[in-house]
Protein backbone atom coordinates (compact mmCIF):
# COMPACT_ATOMS: atom_id res chain seq x y z
CA UNK A 1 0.00 0.00 0.00
CA UNK A 2 0.82 3.34 -0.78
CA UNK A 3 1.73 5.23 2.58
CA UNK A 4 1.59 8.74 1.46
CA UNK A 5 -1.79 9.81 2.19
CA UNK A 6 -2.06 7.92 5.32
CA UNK A 7 -1.39 9.46 8.79
CA UNK A 8 1.21 7.60 11.14
CA UNK A 9 -1.23 5.82 13.05
CA UNK A 10 -3.39 5.15 10.37
CA UNK A 11 -0.30 3.52 8.72
CA UNK A 12 0.16 1.00 11.74
CA UNK A 13 -3.91 0.63 12.25
CA UNK A 14 -3.98 -0.30 8.71
CA UNK A 15 -1.01 -3.00 9.17
CA UNK A 16 -2.41 -4.21 12.38
CA UNK A 17 -5.86 -4.67 11.08
CA UNK A 18 -7.03 -8.12 10.23
CA UNK A 19 -8.58 -9.93 7.62
CA UNK A 20 -11.91 -10.67 9.61
CA UNK A 21 -14.74 -12.77 8.22
CA UNK A 22 -17.94 -12.28 11.08
CA UNK A 23 -19.73 -15.84 10.97
CA UNK A 24 -22.03 -15.61 14.22
CA UNK A 25 -23.39 -12.77 16.58
CA UNK A 26 -21.46 -10.88 18.32
CA UNK A 27 -17.60 -10.21 19.15
CA UNK A 28 -16.45 -13.87 19.45
CA UNK A 29 -17.83 -15.44 16.65
CA UNK A 30 -15.46 -13.77 14.10
CA UNK A 31 -12.13 -15.76 12.18
CA UNK A 32 -9.04 -14.23 11.19
CA UNK A 33 -8.89 -15.24 7.92
CA UNK A 34 -5.44 -14.22 7.62
CA UNK A 35 -3.96 -16.06 10.66
CA UNK A 36 -5.84 -19.29 10.02
CA UNK A 37 -4.41 -19.25 6.32
CA UNK A 38 -0.99 -18.17 6.42
CA UNK A 39 -0.33 -20.94 9.74
CA UNK A 40 -2.27 -23.36 7.84
CA UNK A 41 -0.23 -22.97 4.72
CA UNK A 42 2.40 -22.74 6.82
CA UNK A 43 1.92 -26.32 8.42
CA UNK A 44 1.23 -27.75 5.37
CA UNK A 45 4.16 -26.24 3.50
CA UNK A 46 6.73 -27.75 6.42
CA UNK A 47 5.34 -30.93 7.91
CA UNK A 48 4.54 -31.91 4.15
CA UNK A 49 8.27 -31.23 3.57
CA UNK A 50 9.39 -33.11 6.33
CA UNK A 51 6.87 -35.57 5.83
CA UNK A 52 8.55 -36.34 2.31
CA UNK A 53 12.09 -36.44 3.05
CA UNK A 54 11.35 -38.57 5.91
CA UNK A 55 9.00 -40.99 3.49
CA UNK A 56 12.63 -42.07 1.96
CA UNK A 57 14.60 -41.79 5.33
CA UNK A 58 17.21 -44.80 5.06
CA UNK A 59 18.78 -45.89 7.95
CA UNK A 60 22.20 -46.38 5.53
CA UNK A 61 24.29 -43.33 5.05
CA UNK A 62 21.57 -40.57 4.65
CA UNK A 63 21.09 -37.84 2.34
CA UNK A 64 21.78 -34.52 3.11
CA UNK A 65 18.17 -32.84 3.53
CA UNK A 66 17.78 -36.24 5.73
CA UNK A 67 20.80 -35.37 7.66
CA UNK A 68 19.46 -31.94 7.63
CA UNK A 69 16.00 -33.27 9.27
CA UNK A 70 17.87 -35.59 11.84
CA UNK A 71 20.21 -33.13 13.15
CA UNK A 72 16.83 -31.18 14.01
CA UNK A 73 15.02 -33.91 15.31
CA UNK A 74 18.28 -34.84 17.08
CA UNK A 75 18.13 -31.57 18.69
CA UNK A 76 14.64 -31.78 20.09
CA UNK A 77 14.78 -35.14 21.12
CA UNK A 78 17.87 -34.21 23.45
CA UNK A 79 16.04 -31.54 24.88
CA UNK A 80 12.93 -33.80 25.45
CA UNK A 81 15.33 -36.26 27.41
CA UNK A 82 16.67 -34.16 29.20
CA UNK A 83 13.17 -32.79 30.73
CA UNK A 84 11.19 -35.85 30.06
CA UNK A 85 11.97 -39.10 31.82
CA UNK A 86 9.99 -41.47 30.71
CA UNK A 87 8.86 -43.01 26.48
CA UNK A 88 9.13 -39.55 25.03
CA UNK A 89 8.78 -41.15 21.47
CA UNK A 90 4.88 -41.58 21.97
CA UNK A 91 3.86 -38.33 22.18
CA UNK A 92 6.31 -36.09 23.82
CA UNK A 93 8.61 -35.88 21.49
CA UNK A 94 6.81 -35.18 18.83
CA UNK A 95 4.49 -32.64 20.28
CA UNK A 96 7.94 -30.66 20.33
CA UNK A 97 8.85 -30.73 17.10
CA UNK A 98 5.55 -30.04 15.88
CA UNK A 99 5.38 -26.85 18.34
CA UNK A 100 9.28 -25.68 17.37
CA UNK A 101 9.04 -26.14 13.37
CA UNK A 102 5.63 -24.52 13.24
CA UNK A 103 6.21 -21.39 15.45
CA UNK A 104 9.32 -20.66 14.03
CA UNK A 105 8.14 -20.66 10.43
CA UNK A 106 5.15 -18.60 11.53
CA UNK A 107 7.51 -16.66 13.65
CA UNK A 108 10.20 -16.23 10.27
CA UNK A 109 7.05 -14.55 8.58
CA UNK A 110 8.42 -11.49 10.32
CA UNK A 111 11.11 -11.64 7.88
CA UNK A 112 9.08 -10.57 5.00
CA UNK A 113 9.27 -6.85 4.13
CA UNK A 114 5.87 -5.53 5.60
CA UNK A 115 4.99 -3.08 3.15
CA UNK A 116 5.55 -5.38 -0.16
CA UNK A 117 3.40 -8.42 1.60
CA UNK A 118 0.40 -5.65 1.82
CA UNK A 119 1.47 -4.27 -1.93
CA UNK A 120 1.38 -8.14 -3.06
CA UNK A 121 -1.54 -9.52 -1.16
CA UNK A 122 -3.30 -5.85 -2.69
CA UNK A 123 -2.12 -6.13 -6.02
CA UNK A 124 -2.58 -10.46 -5.84
CA UNK A 125 -5.89 -10.91 -4.03
CA UNK A 126 -7.41 -7.35 -3.27
CA UNK A 127 -7.27 -7.59 -0.18
CA UNK A 128 -6.61 -4.58 2.09
CA UNK A 129 -5.47 -6.11 5.62
CA UNK A 130 -3.14 -9.07 5.69
CA UNK A 131 -1.08 -10.05 8.23
CA UNK A 132 1.27 -12.52 7.47
CA UNK A 133 2.80 -13.54 11.06
CA UNK A 134 -0.02 -15.62 12.99
CA UNK A 135 2.11 -15.57 16.08
CA UNK A 136 1.68 -11.79 16.31
CA UNK A 137 -2.21 -12.64 16.76
CA UNK A 138 -3.01 -13.50 20.55
CA UNK A 139 -5.33 -16.12 18.86
CA UNK A 140 -2.34 -18.14 17.03
CA UNK A 141 -0.61 -18.07 20.00
CA UNK A 142 -3.23 -18.46 22.43
CA UNK A 143 -4.65 -21.35 21.00
CA UNK A 144 -1.70 -23.23 20.99
CA UNK A 145 -0.79 -22.51 24.68
CA UNK A 146 -4.51 -23.46 25.72
CA UNK A 147 -3.94 -26.76 23.71
CA UNK A 148 -0.53 -27.18 26.11
CA UNK A 149 -2.67 -26.12 28.84
CA UNK A 150 -5.30 -29.33 27.77
CA UNK A 151 -2.66 -31.61 27.14
CA UNK A 152 -1.51 -30.97 30.84
CA UNK A 153 -4.32 -31.70 32.43
CA UNK A 154 -5.34 -34.39 30.41
CA UNK A 155 -1.92 -35.94 30.68
CA UNK A 156 -2.19 -35.33 34.82
CA UNK A 157 -5.15 -37.11 35.21
CA UNK A 158 -3.73 -39.52 32.81
CA UNK A 159 -1.01 -40.57 34.81
CA UNK A 160 -2.50 -39.90 38.45
CA UNK A 161 -6.39 -40.69 37.81
CA UNK A 162 -8.82 -38.36 38.39
CA UNK A 163 -8.71 -38.68 42.58
CA UNK A 164 -4.64 -38.02 42.58
CA UNK A 165 -5.06 -35.47 40.04
CA UNK A 166 -7.90 -33.60 42.40
CA UNK A 167 -5.85 -34.83 45.69
CA UNK A 168 -2.63 -33.01 44.16
CA UNK A 169 -4.87 -29.56 43.45
CA UNK A 170 -5.54 -29.51 47.49
CA UNK A 171 -2.56 -30.98 49.13
CA UNK A 172 0.80 -29.30 47.16
CA UNK A 173 2.55 -27.84 47.77
CA UNK A 174 2.18 -26.72 51.43
CA UNK A 175 0.44 -30.74 52.23
CA UNK A 176 -2.29 -32.84 53.30
CA UNK A 177 -3.61 -30.50 56.00
CA UNK A 178 -6.67 -29.57 55.56
CA UNK A 179 -5.82 -26.06 57.23
CA UNK A 180 -4.00 -25.64 54.61
CA UNK A 181 -6.43 -26.92 51.51
CA UNK A 182 -7.70 -23.40 50.39
CA UNK A 183 -4.62 -22.32 50.62
CA UNK A 184 -2.90 -25.13 47.98
CA UNK A 185 -6.05 -24.65 45.76
CA UNK A 186 -5.35 -20.78 45.64
CA UNK A 187 -1.28 -21.62 44.62
CA UNK A 188 -2.66 -24.28 42.11
CA UNK A 189 -5.46 -22.28 40.72
CA UNK A 190 -3.30 -19.17 39.96
CA UNK A 191 -0.61 -21.44 38.92
CA UNK A 192 -2.96 -23.12 36.37
CA UNK A 193 -4.37 -19.52 35.12
CA UNK A 194 -0.53 -17.91 35.17
CA UNK A 195 1.14 -21.06 32.60
CA UNK A 196 -0.69 -20.77 29.62
CA UNK A 197 -1.40 -16.74 30.11
CA UNK A 198 2.44 -16.70 30.36
CA UNK A 199 2.89 -19.49 27.95
CA UNK A 200 1.24 -17.62 25.02
CA UNK A 201 1.68 -13.90 25.74
CA UNK A 202 5.70 -14.35 26.27
CA UNK A 203 5.31 -15.42 22.23
CA UNK A 204 2.82 -12.76 21.02
CA UNK A 205 4.20 -9.95 23.00
CA UNK A 206 8.28 -10.98 21.20
CA UNK A 207 6.51 -11.15 17.90
CA UNK A 208 3.61 -8.19 18.01
CA UNK A 209 6.66 -5.92 19.51
CA UNK A 210 9.01 -6.98 16.87
CA UNK A 211 6.19 -6.16 13.95
CA UNK A 212 5.65 -3.11 15.23
CA UNK A 213 9.27 -1.76 15.55
CA UNK A 214 9.40 -2.56 11.42
CA UNK A 215 6.51 -0.65 10.99
CA UNK A 216 7.73 2.13 13.15
CA UNK A 217 11.11 2.02 10.58
CA UNK A 218 8.95 1.55 7.81
CA UNK A 219 7.44 5.18 8.64
CA UNK A 220 10.93 6.97 9.06
CA UNK A 221 12.01 5.59 6.11
CA UNK A 222 9.08 7.37 4.32
CA UNK A 223 9.95 10.87 6.10
CA UNK A 224 12.81 11.41 3.71
CA UNK A 225 16.44 10.53 2.50
CA UNK A 226 17.93 10.21 5.64
CA UNK A 227 15.01 8.37 7.21
CA UNK A 228 15.13 6.24 4.28
CA UNK A 229 18.85 5.73 4.92
CA UNK A 230 18.63 4.93 8.66
CA UNK A 231 15.43 3.18 8.65
CA UNK A 232 16.94 0.78 5.98
CA UNK A 233 20.38 0.63 8.27
CA UNK A 234 18.34 -0.25 10.98
CA UNK A 235 15.45 -2.16 9.42
CA UNK A 236 18.30 -4.45 8.16
CA UNK A 237 20.05 -4.65 12.12
CA UNK A 238 16.49 -5.21 13.43
CA UNK A 239 16.06 -8.21 11.28
CA UNK A 240 19.70 -9.65 12.00
CA UNK A 241 18.59 -9.42 15.96
CA UNK A 242 15.14 -10.78 14.87
CA UNK A 243 16.57 -13.82 13.49
CA UNK A 244 17.75 -14.51 17.06
CA UNK A 245 14.16 -13.26 18.51
CA UNK A 246 12.10 -15.77 15.86
CA UNK A 247 14.62 -18.99 16.80
CA UNK A 248 14.65 -18.35 20.43
CA UNK A 249 10.91 -17.84 21.06
CA UNK A 250 10.12 -21.04 19.05
CA UNK A 251 12.59 -22.71 21.00
CA UNK A 252 11.60 -21.20 24.38
CA UNK A 253 7.90 -22.18 23.81
CA UNK A 254 8.80 -25.71 22.73
CA UNK A 255 10.47 -25.87 25.81
CA UNK A 256 7.65 -24.52 28.39
CA UNK A 257 5.52 -27.01 26.21
CA UNK A 258 7.81 -30.01 27.17
CA UNK A 259 8.22 -28.83 30.51
CA UNK A 260 4.25 -27.88 31.74
CA UNK A 261 3.94 -31.56 30.19
CA UNK A 262 6.72 -33.14 31.64
CA UNK A 263 5.36 -31.59 35.19
CA UNK A 264 2.04 -33.29 34.66
CA UNK A 265 3.65 -36.54 34.68
CA UNK A 266 5.21 -35.80 37.62
CA UNK A 267 3.39 -36.38 41.53
CA UNK A 268 4.39 -33.59 43.91
CA UNK B 1 -6.71 -8.07 19.67
CA UNK B 2 -9.71 -9.76 20.54
CA UNK B 3 -10.17 -13.09 21.40
CA UNK B 4 -12.37 -14.98 18.51
CA UNK B 5 -12.89 -18.46 16.86
CA UNK B 6 -9.77 -18.32 15.35
CA UNK B 7 -8.84 -19.37 18.80
CA UNK B 8 -10.77 -22.82 17.85
CA UNK B 9 -10.29 -22.92 14.71
CA UNK B 10 -6.33 -22.57 15.03
CA UNK B 11 -6.25 -24.92 18.20
CA UNK B 12 -7.74 -27.54 15.91
CA UNK B 13 -4.98 -26.84 12.96
CA UNK B 14 -2.67 -27.31 16.14
CA UNK B 15 -3.92 -30.07 16.75
CA UNK B 16 -3.87 -32.10 13.53
CA UNK B 17 -0.81 -30.96 13.05
CA UNK B 18 1.11 -32.48 16.22
CA UNK B 19 -1.36 -35.66 15.01
CA UNK B 20 0.02 -35.57 11.91
CA UNK B 21 3.73 -35.48 13.19
CA UNK B 22 3.39 -37.87 15.90
CA UNK B 23 1.50 -40.80 13.14
CA UNK B 24 3.46 -39.94 10.01
CA UNK B 25 7.05 -38.08 10.76
CA UNK B 26 8.58 -39.35 14.11
CA UNK B 27 8.17 -43.06 13.94
CA UNK B 28 9.52 -43.32 10.17
CA UNK B 29 13.04 -40.24 11.36
CA UNK B 30 13.44 -42.10 14.27
CA UNK B 31 12.90 -45.85 13.37
CA UNK B 32 16.01 -44.90 10.40
CA UNK B 33 18.13 -43.41 12.85
CA UNK B 34 17.58 -46.44 15.87
CA UNK B 35 18.21 -48.73 12.80
CA UNK B 36 21.21 -46.58 12.15
CA UNK B 37 22.67 -46.75 15.71
CA UNK B 38 22.01 -50.26 16.23
CA UNK B 39 23.92 -50.70 12.97
CA UNK B 40 26.56 -48.70 14.08
CA UNK B 41 26.65 -50.56 17.77
CA UNK B 42 27.00 -54.04 16.07
CA UNK B 43 29.93 -52.63 14.03
CA UNK B 44 31.71 -51.82 17.05
CA UNK B 45 30.82 -54.82 18.56
CA UNK B 46 32.41 -56.63 15.56
CA UNK B 47 35.54 -54.93 15.55
CA UNK B 48 36.18 -55.50 18.95
CA UNK B 49 35.36 -59.37 18.80
CA UNK B 50 37.90 -59.23 15.62
CA UNK B 51 40.61 -57.70 17.46
CA UNK B 52 40.06 -60.24 20.30
CA UNK B 53 40.22 -62.64 17.75
CA UNK B 54 43.18 -60.99 16.22
CA UNK B 55 45.38 -61.24 19.71
CA UNK B 56 44.20 -64.70 20.26
CA UNK B 57 45.52 -66.23 17.00
CA UNK B 58 48.69 -63.97 16.97
CA UNK B 59 49.24 -65.98 20.86
CA UNK B 60 48.18 -68.79 18.42
CA UNK B 61 50.66 -68.59 15.68
CA UNK B 62 54.03 -67.78 18.25
CA UNK B 63 53.15 -70.55 20.08
CA UNK B 64 52.74 -72.81 16.67
CA UNK B 65 56.35 -71.38 15.79
CA UNK B 66 57.97 -71.60 18.99
CA UNK B 67 56.78 -75.49 18.67
CA UNK B 68 58.28 -75.50 14.86
CA UNK B 69 61.40 -73.92 15.87
CA UNK B 70 61.73 -76.40 19.10
CA UNK B 71 60.92 -79.38 16.81
CA UNK B 72 62.87 -77.92 14.25
CA UNK B 73 65.65 -77.95 17.22
CA UNK B 74 65.79 -81.47 17.86
CA UNK B 75 65.38 -83.26 14.53
CA UNK B 76 68.39 -81.00 13.48
CA UNK B 77 70.56 -82.59 17.10
CA UNK B 78 69.12 -85.62 16.27
CA UNK B 79 70.24 -85.59 12.54
CA UNK B 80 73.83 -84.20 13.66
CA UNK B 81 73.93 -87.78 16.00
CA UNK B 82 72.67 -89.55 13.64
CA UNK B 83 75.51 -88.00 11.20
CA UNK B 84 78.42 -88.82 13.83
CA UNK B 85 76.87 -92.06 14.07
CA UNK B 86 77.23 -92.85 10.65
CA UNK B 87 80.62 -91.40 10.26
CA UNK B 88 81.62 -93.23 13.19
CA UNK B 89 80.09 -96.67 11.41
CA UNK B 90 81.58 -95.85 8.36
CA UNK B 91 85.00 -95.44 9.87
CA UNK B 92 84.53 -98.61 11.64
CA UNK B 93 84.01 -100.13 8.36
CA UNK B 94 86.51 -98.55 6.61
CA UNK B 95 89.05 -100.06 9.55
CA UNK B 96 87.85 -103.68 9.56
CA UNK B 97 88.11 -103.50 5.53
CA UNK B 98 91.01 -102.08 5.89
CA UNK B 99 92.56 -105.07 7.78
CA UNK B 100 90.92 -107.60 5.79
CA UNK B 101 92.76 -106.39 2.95
CA UNK B 102 96.20 -105.92 4.82
CA UNK B 103 95.66 -109.60 5.53
CA UNK B 104 94.75 -110.78 2.68
CA UNK B 105 97.52 -108.98 1.03
CA UNK B 106 100.13 -110.81 3.52
CA UNK B 107 98.74 -114.17 2.80
CA UNK B 108 99.21 -113.34 -0.42
CA UNK B 109 102.56 -112.32 -0.01
CA UNK B 110 103.32 -114.91 2.41
CA UNK B 111 102.11 -117.71 -0.38
CA UNK B 112 104.21 -115.54 -3.11
CA UNK B 113 107.50 -116.15 -1.09
CA UNK B 114 106.51 -119.91 -0.92
CA UNK B 115 106.23 -120.28 -4.31
CA UNK B 116 109.44 -118.46 -5.04
CA UNK B 117 111.27 -120.41 -2.90
CA UNK B 118 109.74 -123.76 -3.63
CA UNK B 119 110.60 -122.55 -7.16
CA UNK B 120 113.76 -121.38 -6.61
CA UNK B 121 114.49 -124.88 -4.40
CA UNK B 122 113.20 -127.14 -7.69
CA UNK B 123 115.90 -125.20 -9.51
CA UNK B 124 118.58 -125.22 -7.79
CA UNK B 125 118.25 -128.92 -6.55
CA UNK B 126 117.81 -129.27 -10.80
CA UNK B 127 121.36 -127.00 -11.07
CA UNK B 128 122.68 -129.59 -8.18
CA UNK B 129 122.10 -132.23 -9.89
CA UNK B 130 123.09 -131.33 -12.87
CA UNK B 131 125.90 -129.45 -11.45
CA UNK B 132 126.86 -133.22 -9.61
CA UNK B 133 126.59 -134.74 -13.07
CA UNK B 134 129.21 -132.44 -14.71
CA UNK B 135 131.47 -133.24 -12.07
CA UNK B 136 130.32 -136.92 -12.14
CA UNK B 137 130.38 -137.10 -15.70
CA UNK B 138 128.30 -139.51 -15.19
CA UNK B 139 124.44 -140.54 -15.51
CA UNK B 140 122.77 -140.08 -12.11
CA UNK B 141 120.09 -141.73 -11.45
CA UNK B 142 117.14 -139.39 -10.61
CA UNK B 143 115.04 -142.02 -8.67
CA UNK B 144 118.11 -144.04 -7.04
CA UNK B 145 118.96 -140.76 -5.71
CA UNK B 146 116.34 -138.72 -5.11
CA UNK B 147 115.98 -139.26 -1.19
CA UNK B 148 119.51 -137.78 -1.29
CA UNK B 149 118.36 -135.08 -3.78
CA UNK B 150 115.46 -134.46 -1.90
CA UNK B 151 117.16 -133.47 1.54
CA UNK B 152 119.59 -131.66 -0.56
CA UNK B 153 117.01 -129.64 -1.96
CA UNK B 154 115.66 -129.18 1.57
CA UNK B 155 118.55 -128.16 3.20
CA UNK B 156 119.29 -124.98 0.49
Amino acid sequence: MATGHLTPSEYIGHHLSFNQKVVGEGGFWVLNVDTLVMSALLGIVVFGLLWWVVRGATAGVPTKRQAFVELLVEFIDTQVKSIFHGNRHVFIAPLALTVFVWVLVMNAMDFLPIDIMANFVYANLGLHAWRSVPTSDINATFALALAVWFLMIFFSIKVKGLGGWIHELFCSPFGSNPLVWPANFAFNLIEYISKPLSHSLRLFGNMYAGEIIFLLLGMWAATGLAGTVFGALLGAGWAIFHILIVCLQAFIFMMLTVVYISMAHESH
Amino acid sequence: MNINLTLIAQAISFAILIWFTTKFVWPYLLNAIETRQKTIADGLAAAERGKQELEVATQRSAEVVNDAKQKATSIIAQAEKRASEIVEEAKANAKTEGDRIITGAKAEIDQEVNRAKEGLRQQVSTLAIAGAEKILRKEIDAKAHADLLTSIANEL
